[in-house]
């Protein structure tokens, strides 16, 4: 089996609504090993943007252990949890959150420059590199108030490859989209995923677990269902059977 | 992140909203320029006092006789005849402090020339006397000291004198006008110097040899007064002290005596009316400084406006790698940018209103270096001071509220 970048042992999450402690997660454990293209579904309240959180190191757990790439996470302070963010993570947003009237390539730049590491020229070089592989290498300068829904979707995805994470974290990166230009951006993923990115995508839309090869699926705090999908959908197909629009 | 990085983000933040940075610098450039503009007219007003005493000739120092008894009668000092031309040889020649020296006698009296007269005094003094008023010849020239030996009738006059015997514009030089029926004949003219600062007229002057006075006009052997200048006005209280020492010796004083002269500079007067300047250049400094303070916290009001405003952009920051410290630092250099900037327009208007006010309304400027400096360093220091506290308050945001922050 192939090396784990994600185990959460029996993870507890509790918050404090007034005096009531609300039990957002359980116990949950489960990992996730290098080129997963994972599914995380669940309703409201299923504890789903909790676990969200945690996985992304904005948050930890009341109890029990995470360890992201082999580093534990649940004793980190909130530097060294932005640090291994920086450097791991690449977070893909329900409304894409990229910066207003600034240009594609300097959005994507924004991880890195958070990273002392790297040199103006290296960021603006790997950030073109990204920008080309999400296919925008023709809107390097176009502002973000100038892109459409899915082009700014792609900006925020080639931000999140930028720093090379061993992990793209995807929040409802489709729930904003219609459904052509979602299904775009799950060929983008389907293909990042074919070149051996590791993907978790969070989403309460069961349609879309069938395009990734392992749905994990949450109510109540817990893990209810955790298995491999063995007919994994193709994006592509599905986007060229649509009909073709008018324009 | 590095500084560079910081300051062109805040440049960017800054560009995306011109018209609030520029109404929040507003309040900090009405506030530098008010600073500026008010010191420039104080300190304007004071030079100028100050700048009017010295053609008076500030390091001036003034010797009188004292005033004392005459068999129980109490005289007023001009009655006095305790000054004598020793005391002024021995202040000419012993003391290491004064530049020059001149005794003063005077006496009231009427000059006529052809049918014009007006009535003048005639000052007896030495060529030194001119340096020590720092009064300048217009034409002809000053007596010579083999004139002052010789108690010629010589005399230089001022302009008011002119003006009044010679109203046709004739050429003083070389007239002979009379006074008191001697007659003196002009050998110079005194440059104008108008009204000083107490509306006295500096023009009503006839300067003659103080020889030429003491014996052929009020036939005295003693002097009226003695006119000295310090090295330098620093040196002033030193020379005082040196010429009251030499005076005593030559009374022969005894420890207890009191002084048989008074020694008076121009200091004290110096002091009194630039101590009134200063008050008011205090004051409207103060009222500079209220409205540097009120743009200050205009500033943090837009501050604070902005990170609500930026909630969602925090949390982004946050959540790709950004520190606490590097949101700090974002908001804080953002509001320095915006104080630097008001900063710098305020010198330049603060500059040019001064630059006006001088030029429309002809009121003696002086532009500090200091209050730019000042009110360079006073906007930095807003900036930080007015920026932390909104700045703090991005920097402690939950990435996670302020990612879903609406």
């Amino acid at each position: 089996m192939s090396k784990a970048i994600i185990r959460l042992e029996n993870i507890k999450r509790n918050f404090q609504v007034g005096d009531e402690t609300v039990h957002a997660l359980r116990g949950v454990s489960f990992s996730i090993y290098e080129g997963e293209f994972v599914s995380i579904m669940g309703s409201s309240g299923s504890g789903k943007s909790t676990m969200l959180n945690l996985l992304g190191c904005l948050d930890t757990p009341t109890e029990g252990e995470y360890y992201l790439d082999n580093v534990a996470v649940s004793s980190m302070n909130k530097n060294e949890r932005s640090t291994l963010r920086n450097r791991k993570i690449g977070f893909v947003f329900q409304s894409y959150n990229l910066l207003a009237k600034t240009t594609a390539v300097e959005n994507v730049e924004l991880p890195l420059q958070y990273n002392p590491d790297y040199t103006g020229k290296e960021r603006r070089e790997k950030a073109i590199k990204a920008l080309d592989a999400v296919g925008l290498s023709d809107r390097l300068y176009h502002k973000s108030n100038q892109m459409s829904g899915g082009q700014m979707q792609r900006v925020a995805i080639a931000r999140a490859l930028v720093n090379d994470p061993v992990l793209i974290l995807a929040d409802e990166a489709t729930g904003n989209l219609d459904t052509r230009t979602a299904y775009e951006i799950m060929v983008l993923f389907q293909e990042l995923h074919a070149k051996g990115r590791t993907i978790i995508f969070v989403t309460h839309n069961p349609e879309l677990a069938a395009f990734t090869n392992r749905n994990i699926v949450l109510r109540d705090g817990k893990v209810i269902k955790d298995s491999a999908n063995d007919h994994i959908e193709s994006a592509k197909k599905m986007l060229d059977a649509l009909p073709k629009q008018e324009d | 992140m590095n500084i560079g990085n910081l300051i062109k983000i805040s440049l960017r933040a800054l560009n995306n909203n011109k018209m609030r940075a520029f109404l929040t610098m507003l309040g900090i450039i009405i506030g530098v320029a008010s600073v500026i503009t008010m010191l420039a007219v104080g300190q304007g007003s004071k030079k100028s006092i100050q700048s009017q005493i010295s053609q008076m000739g500030s390091n001036m120092i003034m010797i009188q006789p004292g005033t004392g008894m005459m068999g129980g009668v109490r005289q007023s000092s001009s009655d006095m005849q305790s000054l004598k031309l020793e005391d002024y040889y021995a202040i000419r020649d012993k003391t290491s402090y004064i530049a020059a020296v001149s005794p003063s006698v005077s006496s009231g009296g009427q000059f006529i020339y052809g049918g014009n007269n007006y009535p003048a005094s005639i000052s007896g003094v030495t060529p030194e006397y001119l340096d020590i008023r720092k009064l300048e010849v217009d034409e002809g020239n000053v007596f010579s000291r083999q004139q002052v030996a010789s108690a010629a009738k010589v005399c230089l006059v001022g302009q008011t004198i002119i003006k009044n015997l010679f109203p046709n514009g004739e050429e003083p030089v070389g007239k002979v006008i009379r006074f008191n029926k001697i007659p003196f004949t002009i050998i110079g003219t005194i440059k104008a110097k108008g009204y000083n600062t107490m509306g006295m007229d500096q023009d009503n002057i006839v300067l003659a040899p103080y020889t030429t006075i003491q014996k052929r006009v009020l036939a005295i052997t003693y002097i009226q007064g003695i006119f000295a200048s310090a090295l330098s006005e620093n040196v002033t209280e030193k020379a005082i002290s040196e010429v009251s020492t030499i005076l005593r010796t030559n009374h022969k004083l005894k420890a207890s005596d009191q002084d048989d002269f008074n020694v008076r500079s121009q200091q004290e007067l110096s002091s009194m009316l630039t101590s009134t300047t200063d008050i008011l250049t205090i004051l409207l400094a103060c009222i500079a400084g209220i409205s540097l303070l009120v743009g200050g916290i205009g500033i943090m009001n837009i501050m604070y406006v902005s990170v609500t405003e930026r909630t969602r952009e925090i949390g982004l920051r946050m959540s790709i790698g950004a520190k606490g410290r590097d949101i700090l630092s974002q908001f804080l250099i953002e509001a320095i940018l915006i104080s630097f900037t008001g900063g710098i327009i305020g010198i330049i208007l603060g500059g040019g209103a001064s630059l006006l006010i001088k030029l429309v309304i002809h009121w003696p400027i002086s532009v500090q270096p200091y209050s730019v400096f000042l009110s360079f360093l006073v906007c930095t220091i807003t900036g930080v001071f007015f920026g932390w506290y909104p700045a703090k308050k991005a920097s402690q945001l939950d990435p996670i509220e302020a990612l879903r922050y609406e």
